[in-house]
């Protein structure tokens, strides 16, 4: 046997050092972690990382239509545009790495065949105003996602093209808008109702066409209060809109008789679908008297969130509200799919346009992708795993930390309130961020602003028992430490994150929205 | 100095009436980073909306416990904001009003009362 | 079923640990008449393989801005994406993360929206970009309600050469809260008609160039009448590129500035996702829509980024918010923003001009064709043509022999009674052969 060189390749680590040694990085970076400047603040200048033909004119043409001043923007090659980008992504969580317990923003796994379809050049590579006969096949994939949503929700119509969850909800309004006025009971029904619970989309929804806000109480097992609500029912009343599985979590166990007493007051039932996922394959919301409901395809179908964006958020309508639907959608005339355009003919009731084009078109693929993945037997389980794991939770941590609504089972989510952290000084943004240090991305805060401290965790389903033990051990030992006094662990965290706490007071009282050239510099911008 | 159960206070000297917030009020908002006052010349009613205050996660509107024309907006505040937290009831003021009527200022509580209110919440 | 992990007896352990006897129990708030038992009517579980072969099918159907002579516009523009885009857009901590509320665990998203931001207010000539609405359309609709909150005044003035789908979308929004607008009558050369209609009404002007008619104006002089009569001047582009070649909105004094960016790293996709670019000027900040990402520093005080300004933002003001928008555009500004960085400037003018001169060839090639008019005199990348047929049947005729042609302006808006009028746009990605092909095939067509 002969003896391999073995310079500079000790076996065990740190022999005869001081194990608990760990100096500060002389640069700035921390081993994977390394520190990014901005685009602006690197050799980029006049640098391009493409390869174009060199053009032949200077667009003297154009006279003086053409732009002089440098423009401030800098470029970089591709290994370097690869590596700035791959190192910012290294400081984001990411469903990929681990649990993402945002309540009710259902954070599930964004299946990659989704993305491999939605790339596909039959649906990436075509033009919103191409030839309709050009366009067929695109226009049936409209068409089978549309009898998707209305087949799962029980409802006769959807509208496509809302291009989020809020603009779903502007879309909903709007088509009730539309339906008063055709009724000519526009101008004395100028309320919406909203649960104090609601998502601040709603009252926001509601103001921005124009109706005032008013606000439904909560009943103390977190429900909508019905009798509060029936008082505040009348002809000036336009829509309710209510979130149902609700924002504490819950099954609006009255949701029939609010729909009834809605109706009966001649207005509209809008439903907040952002928690569609806890009942799809097991609730038609059809079924409950609802007459609009936007569906986040971002949430319950998968779509990914991308860091805030794009979503979707097609809206299903009831039979007094389809009229209304705003233009365009898809109609299978038997022998081809036609594009409604315009408010004319089948359309002429529709309330207008939303956007400049036909929505979502990318994430109507990857929904329909997802949904004809799991098909019904799949997406019904998809709702029951998501409501299992979620009381799973709640029943592993309700010993140590106080549900917010103890009183039967939650639906998708778990809600609690900071009432257990009374006393230790911790509070629910503390604590938050000391799920950051453990590795776990925190759950939604201070959300529903009717519970205090609120801690609303969603799992979803596409979390394995395993990983979801795993996260409920790291809570418990949170749980504990926060009782036991641990408040500095609390208080500085995290620690253990790509950065420390942020100053926003600092960045909300003198913003600084945009890089800016050093003074004395003579670069654009 | 009264107070006004939104936490507006009220200082009256001569016809004119400085307001502003309670310091219970700049310590519920926290951090301070933004406030509009009213223009010189606007007339306001009591309980107007006349003025805006603004944290990093919370949004309030302040409203007049006193009628009259505004004088004078405290133009410190639009690049010092956080003079509200440092001094709410003194070099914080949100506005002067030149008063109609100063017989609102009966209805209104002492610090006393206000103090009192306060253990109420 | 491959999305869901778990196991028959991981199920039966947890119902256990909960207390429930079987899942229904979970589900006892829902009333009984709402319940439904078994599968609702549609197919069952499939693998990725079906999926797969059945999405393909149906997009085997569609022709391909890459297969064919393509010449579409109108507000979405076929560019050549370079691929380190799409690789890294898809990585997991883009795709597969939120909205960044957590900043401590979110520097990379913030990051590049700063720059992003940056970005844009460098390529609009604006002090203030935010990090972006839904697409064009909207931020248009948008910045109409901002105008009147800025100036409390109730009337948008909009030309005659902004796109009509923008138009449509601005005013079904506006209308619902009572802001009246004025439209004018659609026309090529249009934008200058709007000095005539300011008045002391008008909140805002609403101009675009280049117009939806390919026509690039100077908007120096609509921008001095409105603002001497106290309004706003909006300046939609549909066609982000052409700020790499033509003065920017905010050299021309534009107030708010509504684009479309997806010409920068964005696909086609019929029409959706793309990306609204929201700017504007500093002191108008407190009542733009949408969200903003701003420098700070930790408590180390190392430099980092927050979402900032949320007060105007719906999960706080609620029904007093200046918008109820909710997301961003977020991965869409991430593919902006790389293939920006990619360009650089040098990078960005010269696809500019080459933009433009393959424009300008197509344009020379269809003006040699008899009976064919060329409208627009001064145009980026676009131009509108008169051709002696209905535009929507040349359209039609042209796509059955494998041409796209254009966009027919009747598509857009039809009581204009500019049914003759055909939209050609070239980029790029036009190859001379695909100019030779168009130019042979409509001759052939139009002599028919």
């Amino acid at each position: 046997m002969s003896t391999m060189n073995t310079v500079g390749r000790p076996t065990a680590p740190n022999e005869g050092l001081d194990a608990n040694y760990k100096p500060a990085t002389l640069t700035g970076g921390r081993g994977l972690l390394q520190d990014e400047p901005l685009i602006f603040e690197g050799e980029g200048w006049g640098k391009t990382g493409v390869d174009l033909p060199k053009p032949a004119t200077n667009g003297s043409d154009l006279g003086d239509l053409v732009r002089k001043d440098p423009i401030g923007l800098p470029g970089l090659s591709e290994p370097e545009a690869m590596r700035h980008y791959v190192r910012l992504s290294q400081k984001n969580h990411a469903i990929d790495l681990a649990v993402y317990p945002l309540g009710s923003c259902t954070m599930k796994h964004n299946p990659r065949l989704n993305e491999k379809m939605a790339r596909l050049p039959g649906f990436s590579d075509i033009h919103p105003l191409q030839p309709q006969s050009t366009v067929q096949g695109a226009l049936e994939l409209m068409d089978q996602l549309a009898h998707w949503l209305t087949t799962l929700t029980g409802m006769p119509a959807v509208a496509l093209s809302p291009k989020a969850g809020a603009h779903g909800e502007l879309c909903g309004l709007m088509a009730i808008r539309a339906a008063h006025q055709a009724k000519g009971e526009h101008e004395q029904r100028r309320k919406v109702l909203v649960p104090t619970s609601a998502h601040g989309t709603n009252p926001a929804t509601a103001a921005f066409v124009g109706y005032s806000v008013v606000e439904v109480a909560q009943t103390d097992d977190g429900r909508v209060d019905v009798a509060d609500l029936a008082s505040k029912l009348g002809p000036d009343v336009a829509a309710i809109m209510v979130t149902n599985p609700n924002t504490c979590g819950l099954f609006e166990r009255d949701i029939l008789e609010i729909s009834r007493l809605t109706h009966e007051a001649g207005a509209y039932f809008y439903c907040d679908g952002a928690n569609f996922n806890a009942i799809v394959g097991r609730v038609r919301p059809g079924d409950l008297g609802v007459d609009a409901m936007h569906i986040n395809l971002h949430k319950t179908f998968s779509t990914p969130h991308g860091g805030g964006g794009p979503g979707a958020g097609p809206v299903v309508l009831s039979e007094a509200l389809a009229p209304f639907a705003p233009a365009p959608w898809v109609v299978n005339t038997g022998d081809g799919y036609k594009l409604v355009e315009r408010e004319e003919d089948e359309a002429e009731q529709a309330f207008g346009r939303l956007c400049a084009f036909q929505g979502q078109m990318g994430m109507y693929v990857r929904a329909l992708s997802y949904m004809m993945s799991h098909g019904s037997d799949g997406l019904r389980q998809v709702a029951e795993d998501a409501v299992l794991n979620a009381n799973y939770i709640k029943a592993r941590l309700e010993d140590l930390m106080s549900v917010a609504f103890p009183e039967g089972p939650c639906m998708h989510e778990a809600l609690f309130d900071d009432e257990w952290l009374k006393g230790t000084d911790i509070t629910t943004l503390d604590f938050a961020k000391a799920m950051i240090d453990e590795g776990f991305h925190p759950m939604t805060m201070y959300f529903p602003l009717v519970v205090h401290g609120a801690m609303l965790i969603e799992p979803t389903e596409t979390e394995s028992k395993a990983e979801l033990d795993r996260f409920i051990e790291a809570m418990r030992l949170l749980a504990g430490a926060a009782k036991a006094g641990d408040v500095e662990r609390f208080k500085g965290a995290p620690f253990h994150a790509p950065l420390r706490r942020l100053d926003e007071t600092r960045a909300a009282r003198s913003p600084r929205l945009r890089w800016a050239a050093p003074e004395g510099s003579n670069r654009a911008g | 100095m009264k107070f006004t159960k939104d936490h507006e206070w009220v200082r009256l000297d001569g016809d004119v009436a400085t307001v502003g917030i309670s310091k219970h009020a700049a310590d519920a908002l926290g951090d301070v980073v933004f406030v509009e006052t009213p223009e010189a010349g606007k007339t306001v009613s009591v309980g107007d909306s006349f003025a805006v205050v603004e944290s990093v996660k919370a949004a309030s509107d302040v409203y007049a416990p006193i009628a009259g024309e505004v004088i004078e907006g405290n133009a410190v505040l639009a690049t010092a904001p956080e003079t509200v937290n440092a001094d709410a009831e003194g070099e914080g003021w949100f506005a002067k009003i030149k008063v109609s009527d100063a017989s609102v200022l009966d209805g209104l509580m002492d610090r006393a009362a206000y103090d009192a209110y306060l253990t109420t919440l | 079923m491959r999305y869901l992990p778990l196991t028959p007896d991981d199920r039966e352990a947890m119902l256990a640990a909960i207390g429930a006897k079987s899942i229904d129990d979970l589900f006892i708030d829902v009333p009984q008449a709402a319940r439904r038992d078994g599968f609702v009517d549609l197919p069952r579980v499939a693998g990725e393989l079906e999926v797969e072969r059945a999405l393909s099918a149906m997009a085997g159907k569609n022709a391909t801005a890459s297969t064919v002579p393509f010449f579409c516009g109108a507000g979405a523009y076929k560019h050549h994406i370079p691929a380190t885009v799409d690789h890294v857009i898809q990585r997991s901590e883009f795709l597969t993360s939120y909205t960044p509320y957590q900043p401590e665990i979110a520097q990379g998203t913030l990051q590049y929206l700063y720059e992003f931001q940056t970005q844009v207010a460098n390529l609009t000539g604006m002090e203030v970009a935010n990090a972006s609405l839904y697409d064009g359309s909207t931020a248009m609709a948008e910045g109409v309600l901002m105008a009147t909150r800025v100036t409390r005044r109730n009337k948008a003035v909009i030309s005659g050469g902004v796109h009509p789908h923008y138009v449509k979308a601005t005013e079904t929004v506006v209308h619902a809260v009572g802001v009246e607008t004025e439209a004018l009558t659609a026309a090529v050369d249009a934008e200058d008609a709007v000095i005539a209609a300011i008045d002391k009404d008008t909140a805002c002007v609403v101009v675009q160039t280049p117009n939806v008619f390919g026509t690039a104006t100077d908007v120096t002089k609509i921008a001095e009448a409105a603002h001497a009569a106290g309004a706003l001047l909006i300046v939609v582009v549909t066609e982000a590129v052409s700020m790499g070649l033509l003065k920017s909105p905010g050299e021309m004094g534009a107030d708010i500035v509504a684009a479309e960016g997806q010409s920068i790293g964005n696909a086609l996709n019929f029409g959706g996702p793309y990306i609204g670019l929201f700017a504007t000027r500093e002191k108008l900040l407190r009542q733009t829509p949408g969200r903003y990402c701003g420098e700070t520093v930790d408590a180390e005080g190392k430099r980092g980024f927050v979402l900032t300004l949320s007060t105007r933002e719906q999960h706080i003001r609620r029904d007093k918010a200046t918008s109820n928008i909710c997301t961003n555009s977020g991965l869409c500004c991430l593919a902006f923003s790389i293939h920006m960085s990619l360009l650089g400037e040098t990078g960005l003018r010269q696809l500019a001009l080459l933009n433009h001169e393959k424009a300008v060839a197509t344009r020379d090639a269809l003006a040699a064709i008899p009976g064919v008019e060329i409208l627009t005199p001064r145009f980026f990348n676009e131009f509108a043509v008169k051709l002696p047929r209905n535009a929507a049947d040349v359209v039609q005729t042209m796509a059955d022999n494998g041409v796209l042609c254009g966009v027919p302006y009747s598509r857009l808006n039809p009581d204009a009674g500019l049914d003759d009028v055909l939209l050609v746009a070239a980029t790029e990605t036009t190859l001379d052969a695909d100019i030779k092909i168009l130019a042979g095939a409509l001759a052939k067509v139009l002599a028919a």
